[in-house]
This record gives C-alpha cells, structure tokens and sequence, in this order.
C-alpha cells in the first residue's frame, strides 16, 4: 500500500508530554510517597497518626461535610438548570451553556475576592438579610459562605454530566406516563429521575472529589479554627516543614481523589466533561 | 394530512401535542434567570469597586476616583507581579502548545490499551487536588533549587496546562481526515512537509485555543505559585492573594477588574475567531 510511505512511528511524539509529566508529577509525587514511609525509618505511622493526632479527623470530616454541602446544593441547582437547557431552543442552550461555564474560566483571585466583598460584614448579603430581619447571620469565615463560593465554581461539573444524560431522555415516555393517568410529580420521580440517575452519580462524585481539594476559597472566605484539609496540608509543608506528615496527608487525599474520579468515570460522562469544561465547547459535536 | 385515519397520521398529532401539552414552566424559567444572576453577578462586583475611594473593602464603593488603577499601573511590586505573570504565561504557552500538540496528534495515530492509558494519564493534572501537586513539587522543586525561578514556574505550570492543550488539539483532529495525508504523500510531498502544508492549517484553530487555554491557566494560577513564590519573584496571582491577606491594599479591585475584563477578552476571542470562519 502507499499508505506505507507515511507510516512513520508515531510514540516519539509523545515523549516531550510523558518525561514533563513524570518530571514535575509523577516523581514529585512518588518522591513524597516514599519520603512518607521512610521518615523515621520505615514506617507507616505517619498514616497512623492521620488517624490519632485529633486535628486531622476532625479536619477531614468537616471538609466531608463542606463538600457534601457543596454537591447538594450543586445538584438542587444544577438539575432544574440541566432540565431547562434540554427544553429551550439550540441558540438559547448555547447561551446557557457559555453562562454556566463563566465562573469556570473567571480569574480565580477575582472570583474569590469578589465572594470576600459580597460576603463580608456589612456586607450586600449581610444587609439582605439583616433588612428582613435576620441581623446575626455571619458568612465571611465561616463555612457558610467558603460553601456558596464554592458551590458557583463548581456547578459546571454538575450541569454539565446531567445535561448529557437528561439531553438523552426521550420526553414522550413523560406524556405516556400522564396519558396513563400519572401525576406529573410521579411520573417525574417514576420514569424521568430513574432515567437520570447515571448523570446524578457522575456529576455528584465529580463535585464532591474536587471540592475536596479547595485551597484558596477557603483560606480566604474560611477561617483558620474552621481549616478544611487543603488548608491543613499548606500549613504542614511550609509552616511546620513536616514534609512526611503532609506527604501522608496529600497521599491520602490523592488517592480518594483518584479512586472517586475512576468510579465516577465509570459512571460515565465525568471524562468527557471535564473535556468539554476544559475545552470551554459551547456546542457539542452535535 | 391531518383528516386522514389515525394510524397514518399518529406521529404528527403527536409531535403538534407535544408542544401544546408540555410547555417550559414559568418556574422553571425563572429559576434559570436567579441560576444566570448567581453565576454572572458576583463577579461584575469588583468593578465598581475598582472605583471607589475607600482605603478598605467597604461596600457599597464610596466616590469615584481611578486612584487604584493609578497605583496598580505606577506601583512597581504590582508591575512587576504583572510582568512576572506575563513571562511565565507566555513561556508556558508555548511549551504547553508544543508538548501537548505532539502528544494530541501522536496520540490520534494510535488506538487500543495503550493509547486511551497515555490519555487518562494525561489528563490526571486537571483531577488531582492543586494543592496535593503544589506541595510535591514544591518539596521536589526545594530539593532541585527551582523553587523561586522563572523555569520552576514555568515547567510546573507546563505540567498543568499540557491536559488543555491535548483536549482542544485532539478535537481538531478529531474532523481530520488521515485520506489527505495520504493524497499529499501520493503527490509526492515528504511527512514532515505534509504534516506542515495538510495538517497544521487543518488543525491550527484547536492549536491557538490551546496555546489560549494554556495562557490563561498559567495566568490565573495561585496554589502551586502561591508555593513556588520567592521574596524577588511572584506571580500577579499571588500578588493579589497578598493584598487580600497580609496588607489590605484595595489595590486588587483594580487588578481583579483587569484580570476580569483581560481574562474575558481573550476567551472570547477563539468563539470570535470560530465565528468568524463559519462566516467565511
């Protein structure tokens, strides 16, 4: 065939990106984990004392709890908003699509002082609330306002897993429902939802995994007697230069973050979304 | 048409029902509208901000002066953060362009185990938690004296950016067609020729939106430069984070602004540009 002629090897090519990315990550992180079971001597007490310093439990918790806030409230945000862009016309759902990726792709400094200005005492939501009389409600440092700020950045990767999978739901099956004799309350919980539930898992584990890494919101909206565990793994490395306390403590989170992600992906969509969020695509390949 | 017997016709009356039946509820309309202000509004706050007179936070932003950019524009700590930020982010782009194009199109040349594991692993910068790769390489980069200088920067933030390119070169390949290469090949054009006549211009537009994307991740990155800083080198990022934490220098209106309106900008300008040749 002449199609010999061209056939040149094409693995060379990729050795520029994989010696970058085992340079400045694989080793790193290799190096960390090592350093981690080697300091002093071989042992796992590092991970050990994950478990029995009484700082990082509770640190690790209330980061659980933050995150698990977070997709909560992304999903009862998220669904309706997925919904919605399945229903308007192709030009509308572009709009939509560009919006809800805006706080993606705003600086994140920006982004994070802005929440600061809104957020702060006496600020615009504090005055909200203090007009309709609720005067005590405090959310700059407090895990309160770390979750709102949070929860924007983060609903692309709600939206975005379930508006691939509720664009595939054939919407007659609803009017069969109804036609049937169905509620629309039943027939949503009864034939859309069950339908659904393949972009719900992706999009919740993909949002809890990430919001489990936040660094900079919640030093800057939280507080340090509120640290999530970015906050604690920061100030192990260069505060306290405990290099295998925190090593074990990144170990650990790498590795929940992975094994999350892969099950996510397993669930379906999470890669292609994070493609099409890294992408910034306004429209598919439709 | 409609008159005819409901077996022949059954899918048209069906499709006119099904837009008479089931309308966008107004709720629902509306709940999208407050969903757009939460992504859209807090943002545009800093503007107004950028104006104001007050030598703190406060809001609502009191007078109107352009004090802050004056400053930001004649204040050498935050010029030079800015140019810092310029240097890194153009090296890194440029990087990032050439790594991630190789590695794109080598990868859509291969196909099975081996290739969609390269892809995963490629794509393991974007998922795994910024601040457990920032404190790696950041004990790493101490270890190898990067940490502090404009290769640490560059190379860490390469390493980051490379996944973006890869995603946006990958999907220009994806509506390339292989027959053209052979077609250049059979007019008696060497590879590396054809692969610069046929293919670069075929895929140049997913070629400039990653060297765009990997601009601006390395712009806007604050966790792994917050680690890599040096008391003589910061990036316009951590500039910002100081001004938030340590001084309380409004200053960062101005620079958020910037940043905003510069950011914006040059993410529209592919969708522009897109727009631009389906007019052609």
């Amino acid at each position: 065939m002449s199609s010999n002629k061209i056939r040149w090897p094409s693995w060379p090519l990729l050795v520029p990106a994989l010696a970058l990315l085992a340079g400045i990550l694989l080793v790193p992180l290799a190096d960390t984990l090592i350093r981690s079971v080697s300091t002093p001597g071989w042992t796992l007490s590092n991970y050990s004392n994950l478990f029995t310093d009484g700082v990082t439990l509770t640190v690790l918790w209330r980061t659980a709890v933050t995150a698990a806030t977070v997709t909560a409230a992304a999903l009862l945000i998220g669904y309706p908003y997925a919904y919605l862009m399945t229903r308007v016309s192709p030009r509308a759902r572009g709009i939509l699509l560009v919006i809800v990726l805006i706080p993606f792709w705003t600086s994140v400094m920006a982004r994070n002082f802005a929440w600061i200005i809104i957020l702060q005492d006496g600020g615009p939501v504090q005055s909200l609330f203090e007009f309709f009389g609720a005067d005590d409600v405090v959310f700059y440092g407090t895990t309160v306002g770390v979750t709102i700020a949070m929860t924007q950045v983060m609903l692309p990767f709600m939206v975005l897993p379930l508006f691939s999978t509720l664009g595939a739901i054939d919407r007659r099956l609803l009017l069969a429902a109804r036609g049937l004799g169905s509620s629309p309350t039943a027939a949503f919980w009864k034939v859309y939802w069950p339908l659904s539930r393949g972009g719900v898992m992706a999009g919740v584990i993909l949002v809890f995994t990430l919001s489990l890494g936040f660094y900079v919101t919640p030093a800057l909206l939280g507080s340090p007697q509120e640290s999530l565990v970015a906050q604690l793994l920061a100030q192990r490395t260069t505060l306290l230069l405990d290099f295998a306390a925190a090593g074990a403590l990144g170990m650990l989170v790498l590795v929940v973050t992975l094994v999350l992600v892969a099950w996510a992906n397993r669930m379906g969509g999470t890669m292609s979304a994070i493609g099409v969020v890294a992408a910034g695509r306004t429209e598919g390949r439709r | 048409m409609t008159s005819s017997p409901a077996t022949a016709s059954g899918p048209a009356i069906g499709r006119r029902r099904y837009t008479k039946v089931d309308p966008i509820p107004w709720w629902l309309k509306a709940f999208g509208g407050v969903v757009v202000i939460f992504f859209i509004l807090p943002t545009l706050f800093v503007i107004p901000m950028s104006f104001s007179d007050a030598a703190t936070f406060e809001f609502p932003p009191r007078g109107f002066t352009w004090r802050l950019y004056e400053n930001f524009f004649t204040n050498p700590i935050w010029l030079d953060s800015l140019s810092n930020s310029f240097l890194v982010a153009t090296l890194t782009a440029v990087l990032a362009t050439t790594v991630g194009t190789a590695a794109a199109v080598a990868l859509s040349r291969m196909q099975g185990r081996v290739a969609r594991f390269v892809r995963t692993l490629l794509m393991v910068p974007i998922v795994a938690p910024a601040i457990v790769v920032a404190v790696a390489v950041y004990i790493a980069f101490l270890g190898w004296q990067l940490t502090g200088t404009v290769l640490g920067y560059v190379l860490a933030h390469t390493a980051i950016a490379v996944p973006y390119v890869v995603v946006s070169v990958t999907g220009a390949l994806g509506g390339f067609d292989p027959q053209l290469l052979r077609a250049a090949s059979s007019l008696g054009s060497s590879p590396s020729r054809a692969f610069v006549r046929v293919t670069m211009p075929l895929i140049s537009r997913g070629i400039l939106t990653g060297a765009i994307f990997a601009f601006i991740v390395s712009f806007d990155e604050v966790v792994l430069a917050l680690f890599l800083r040096s008391p003589v080198f910061q990036t316009m990022p951590v500039q910002m984070y100081n001004s938030v934490t340590v001084e309380i220098d409004p200053t960062i209106s101005a620079a958020s602004s910037l940043m905003v309106v510069a950011v914006t900008i040059i993410f529209l300008l592919p969708q522009l540009l897109r727009g631009r040749a389906r007019r052609r």
